[in-house]
């Protein structure tokens, strides 16, 4: 177990040195900031205000940043230490793979997740230090979405990673998921939908099983728990289950698919030529 | 101590070693020569448990280098061609070794010492950083501080000056019983002291084999 620890402290110190680590904070601590400073919680809109409207605009925005910052970062870990042969020098120490590849997950699960985190309970802080009612239910759901968003693409990350040879290649491969997740499962299934090819349901659940989209659903559903925004669609969602099951689906989802990608990864990383 | 026996890596269609078999024993220091693509530095890492083997198997100690990896790696230093540009400081670096590795950190100082290389000034600075020649010298520091019973030295004089290239030979020297010391080498001349093997490699195979 040390050598696990050894490898996550160290990657968590070589990280938070790393220029893209002051980037990746500034900009999600900056959201908040530029969030205050632009008076977002005085304002009201469709019924939220205060830190709910704050934390509402915060995960819309995270949606979108925050898959495409772990994965860029992420992708080279592995592959980007096999290229420049950091990887052949420090795996001639007797450390097990197994050590190895787990301990850079988790340093560098540290080093995504709380960021993301601290600029959560910072806006926490400065809210209660202006006197607004804290939201803690979205507190602690975006607390448990943001750990799953960042584990599922953590584990996808570290699966490119383990069989991509260059990190141009894992780069290229990272942006396709992001933007494939993103808008393209959008945008065929709406397609999908207006050409009646499919039924509905079908395609519901295609859009549910895309991590991003149940994050989407999920961050949504306690401001509005009918889910009436998203008009018929909510029907589909909850007549099969209650926000409650919902929402722990939404966070054991993207935590069971990061754990699956990082051990597939690790079965790669386990079973190939190691440099 | 290290047994190769009908040892077969491809890439692709790349045959990068057909069929090498070769034994090395305890208080053998062998030269390991052959021109670009001859295979050294194939079965170097195949002795590292890096590659998976079409054909054929390594042994160390009776061991398997991929699966027993951590048993078999405690057992070999290595100092690889080029420094990688390793982004953790000196002080990290130590660390890591120091913890995995079972090394005390004052013996690595020592021999950077031996090296005239004062490691105490540069802890805080990131290793990619250090010199080419500062590289290599800690690098060495920390293959002789580990205490194995196998040393692989991959062109370890590259980036040295005459001076430290002198210090490391005299290092060697002093370490060298009861081990297997293996060099990959262009320039035999510069180990000629060292060595009483000789394997010369081409086209992955073992083309001449002299001890003397």
């Amino acid at each position: 177990m040390k050598n696990l620890y050894l490898i996550a402290y160290l990657d968590l110190k070589e990280s938070i040195r790393a220029k893209w680590f002051v980037v990746y904070s500034l900009v999600f601590g900056g959201l908040i900031a530029l969030f205050f400073i632009a008076g977002v919680t005085e304002s009201q809109v469709m019924g939220f205000s205060g830190l709910s409207r704050l934390l509402l605009m915060y995960i819309q925005i995270t949606i979108v940043i925050l898959p495409i910052f772990i994965l860029i970062t992420t992708v080279r870990s592995i592959s980007g230490d096999r290229d420049n042969h950091i990887l052949e020098y420090m795996l001639s120490f007797p450390i097990s793979l197994k050590q190895y590849y787990w301990g850079k997950i988790i340093g560098r699960f540290i080093t995504v997740y709380l960021p993301v985190l601290f600029a959560m309970v910072i806006a926490i802080i400065y809210g209660a230090f202006k006197g607004a009612d804290i939201p803690w239910s979205i507190f602690f759901l975006y607390t448990g979405l943001l750990f799953a968003m960042s584990s599922a693409f953590l584990g996808i990350a570290f699966f490119i990673s383990s069989f991509v040879k260059s990190s141009e290649v894992a780069l290229g491969i990272a942006f396709f998921i992001w933007i494939f997740l993103l808008a393209f499962i959008d945008i065929a299934l709406i397609s999908l939908m207006m050409q009646n090819r499919f039924n509905e349901e079908l395609i519901i659940f295609i859009a549910m099983i895309n991590p991003m989209e149940i994050f989407r659903v999920a961050a949504i559903s306690l401001f509005d728990p009918e889910l009436t925004v998203m008009g018929p669609v909510a029907f589909y969602i909850l007549d099969s289950m209650s926000q409650g099951v919902f929402v722990l689906l939404s966070i054991a989802y993207p935590l069971s698919i990061g754990l699956l990608f990082a051990f597939l990864g690790y079965k790669i990383f386990e079973k190939k030529d190691l440099v | 101590m290290i047994k190769i026996e009908n040892l077969t890596k491809k890439f692709g269609s790349h045959i990068s070693l057909d069929n090498v078999s070769c034994e090395f024993k305890k208080n053998e220091s062998i030269a390991l020569m052959g021109a670009n693509g001859a295979g050294k530095t194939t079965l170097i890492r195949s002795i590292l448990g890096y590659y998976h083997a079409d054909a054929g198997s390594v042994s160390i100690n009776g061991l398997d280098p991929i699966k027993q990896r951590v048993e078999v790696l405690k057992e070999i230093s290595f100092v690889p061609q080029l420094p990688p540009p390793i982004k953790l400081n000196i002080e990290e670096l130590i660390q890591y070794i120091c913890i995995s590795a079972d090394v005390e950190k004052d013996k690595i100082i020592h021999y950077a010492n031996e090296m005239k290389l004062d490691v105490a000034l540069n802890m805080k600075k990131s290793f990619f950083k250090l010199s080419g020649g500062m590289k290599q010298k800690l690098l060495i520091a920390i293959s002789l501080a580990k205490k194995s019973d196998i040393i692989i030295y991959d062109e370890p004089t590259a980036n040295l000056d005459p001076k430290a290239r002198d210090d490391f030979y005299r290092l060697l020297k002093q370490n060298e019983d009861e081990k297997v010391l293996l060099f990959v080498t262009h320039r035999l001349e510069e180990v000629q002291d060292l060595v009483n093997r000789q394997i010369y490699m081409d086209l992955g195979k073992v083309v001449s084999d002299e001890k003397f």
